[in-house]
């Protein structure tokens, strides 16, 4: 137990630093002042929508039978949705949605790339604005697609499954409700905020930290491998980027493909 | 046992809501890590079985980890709000 107290008094930060913690989300006023005012995430907002307007005007613009640089990549960007969301999920019936989903896949990949872009470290989706308005999209637009699809069955077929001994609608309904119109758009909103929140914040944690541990000579030895595992997040967090997007576009996918899909 | 662990925990010095912190994410890690590593274990096996189901395969990986991966977001979430 006195071997416990020992190390438990590790869990101390030392004198003098400062653990970051969800203050460093906070922004201040550009333009404007008040509750409702333009903040550096705002304009990294704007700024995201008008990355991916441009990356796909530039690419689009004038399309060349051969591709080459960035028409390349785009293309790419674009059969990566068509073959490995849309027809994977939805099947035929997916193809219309592919423009939407290319979007949606595109705005929040550019917002969670700024994480790690020099200059600006700040992922947009890390704050509570970004991710509901994304996740209300998807709820309605799967709720609109399978109204258009089913018409009043639809409500009918997620709330009643067919197949259900009569007796256990009474378990199955509620779960159903809760399952597929309240639990959708939480977690989807939860799974990138959570995500983006907790790169942001370890990433912040390695480089102060790294940076602190570097003022004294007798802790160098140990900054080198917290700033070294630092950059080695880093990298992990381009890998986090692109699945958060991946999953988010395709979770909506598998929704909107539920709903125009009834099950028998 | 517990008891001598909650009076190790009341002498330590500092934030105690802190440990509380770590442990709500700590606990809430561990049914989906278990979780988590049953699902790939077992989305590896099938793609080495059937090589030319890799993407049906990959993708449902994918669904299957994303919502497992929620309940952990969960925990880490409620560790802020604590």
């Amino acid at each position: 137990m006195g071997a416990l107290v020992g190390l438990l008094s590790f869990t101390k930060p030392p004198e003098g630093f400062e653990a970051p913690g969800t203050e460093i989300f906070e922004t201040h006023c550009v333009i404007g002042s008040g509750d409702y005012c333009v903040n550096r995430a705002s304009l990294l907002m704007i700024l995201a929508s008008v990355i991916v307007v441009a990356l796909f005007l530039i690419a689009f613009r004038r399309p060349k039978l051969v591709p080459t640089g960035i028409q390349n990549a785009m293309e790419s960007v674009v059969e990566f949705v068509r073959n490995g969301i849309a027809l994977e999920v939805m099947g035929h019936d997916g193809l219309p949605w592919v423009p939407f989903l290319t979007t949606m896949f595109m705005f929040i990949f550019v917002n969670n790339i700024f994480e790690i872009l020099p200059l600006i470290h700040f992922p947009t989706t890390s704050r509570m604005a970004i991710p509901p308005v994304l996740a209300l999209l998807a709820y309605f637009l799967f709720i609109g697609a399978g109204i258009k699809a089913q018409g009043f069955r639809f409500f009918k077929e997620s709330l009643f499954p067919p197949g259900v001994p009569t007796a256990l609608y009474v378990l199955v309904t509620p779960i159903e409700f809760v399952s597929t119109f309240l639990v959708r758009p939480v977690t989807l909103t939860v799974r990138l905020l959570a995500n983006m929140v907790a790169g942001h914040l370890i990433l912040t944690i390695f480089f102060l930290g790294s940076a602190y541990l570097a003022l004294q000579p007798a802790t160098i030895p140990f900054a080198i491998p917290a700033f070294l595992l630092g950059v080695f997040l880093m990298t992990f967090e381009i890998l986090v980027s692109v699945l958060q997007a991946y999953i988010f576009t395709i979770l909506t996918a598998v929704y909107v493909g539920l709903a125009i899909h009834p099950e028998h | 046992m517990f008891r001598q662990l909650i009076g190790v925990l009341a002498q330590v010095e500092g934030d105690v809501g802190t440990i509380g912190k770590g442990l709500v994410y700590g606990l809430g890690a561990i049914g989906p890590g278990i979780g988590i590593g049953f699902l790939v274990g077992k989305a590896v096996e099938a793609m080495a079985r059937q090589p030319e189901a890799a993407g049906m395969v990959r993708t449902t990986m994918f669904l299957g980890i994303a919502f497992v991966e929620a309940l952990a977001l969960f925990g880490f979430v409620l560790s802020f709000i604590i």
